[in-house]
């Protein structure tokens, strides 16, 4: 058994088993922490294809950012999980069920499928460039538009979240510092004619 | 035993099941769906990998790079819709969000 064999069995089972604890955990703060180790190992599992380039965007920016942000939301939320999970034994039939038929059909396709013979690859890896240079090549070349679109898709995404998240509340007081400065001695200050032996009303 | 397709196949045939299990038997918790949408995202990136792996074809590596762009996205604004929600009900029950069914 070669040492990349027991990796991809190494990895795969992580993969598998952090999944399952994903939707069986109890807490969702460790739901989120086996869904980083999923990642990770999937990452692994990336290597182990030859796409270095993706396993690496997998960790640095989905488990940094993506899933730091869950972590986040999870943390701040302050629910009750016990009352959510109570559910879960009462659906435990019919979603192993459905499961199981999921799980047959996509093994069952396993071995029973060839790839067209007329099919054409629509850009054959080239065999002297790592794979980031070559993802790179393509990816600003024949795919640019795809890229480009991609950016607006995270730019829709972003301003989304800030609009729906973004709320003023009214009775906070803020500095308005053009205001500040555009105090003159006239609206700042006022005289008043104090008779002996009386005060000023505050106002 | 050389590791072929089928292995990264039925990887990802494991978790795409478990990500679609996950959705029904969490049925009240929004943050566990939302989880499960992405293992389920990660099982087709899987797939994507190991055909572009087979095939000698980038390709796969391009579009998996793309599902990745689109479950960032998918995730910010369903976190950012959970807060909102949170915000104003106190709750994050899949079976109390009914407000808008007219």
């Amino acid at each position: 058994m070669s040492a990349a064999t027991v990796f991809f069995y190494l990895f795969s089972f992580v993969t598998i088993a952090s999944a399952a604890m994903v939707i069986s955990g109890r807490n969702p703060v460790h739901s989120v922490l086996f869904l980083i180790l999923a990642f990770v190992s999937a990452a692994g599992l990336f290597v182990l294809a030859g796409a270095e380039f993706l396993a690496m965007l997998l960790v640095v920016v989905y488990v940094g950012a993506v899933m730091v942000l869950f972590l986040f939301v999870v943390m701040m939320l302050d629910v009750d999980f016990a009352e959510l999970q109570k559910s879960i034994r009462r659906h435990l039939p019919l979603g192993g069920l459905i499961g199981a038929i999921v799980l047959a059909e996509l093994v069952l396709v396993v071995g029973a499928w060839q790839v067209a013979p007329q099919a054409a690859l629509g850009t054959p890896t080239p065999g002297n460039l790592s794979n980031t240079a070559a993802l790179g090549q393509v990816l600003y070349t024949q795919y640019v538009y795809l890229f480009q679109a991609a950016g607006f898709v995270l730019l829709t995404a972003m301003i989304g979240a800030i609009v729906l998240t973004l709320h003023h509340r009214p009775n906070v007081k803020r500095q308005n510092i053009s205001a500040q400065n555009a105090r003159t001695r006239a609206t700042a200050i006022e005289n008043k004619q104090v008779p002996s032996r009386t005060g000023v009303p505050v106002p | 035993m050389v590791i072929g397709l089928e292995h990264y196949l039925i990887v990802a045939a494991i978790v795409f099941t478990l990500g679609v299990a996950g959705i029904i038997l969490n049925r009240k918790n929004v943050i566990i769906i939302l989880m499960s949408i992405e293992l389920i995202l990660l099982s087709v990136n899987i797939n994507l990998v190991a055909f572009s792996a087979k095939l000698h074809d980038l390709t796969g590596q391009i579009f998996a790079l793309f599902i990745l762009t689109v479950a960032a996205a998918e995730a910010a604004i369903g976190l950012a819709i959970l807060v909102t929600y949170f915000r104003n009900r106190r709750t994050i029950a899949v079976d109390d969000i009914n407000m808008m069914k007219g």
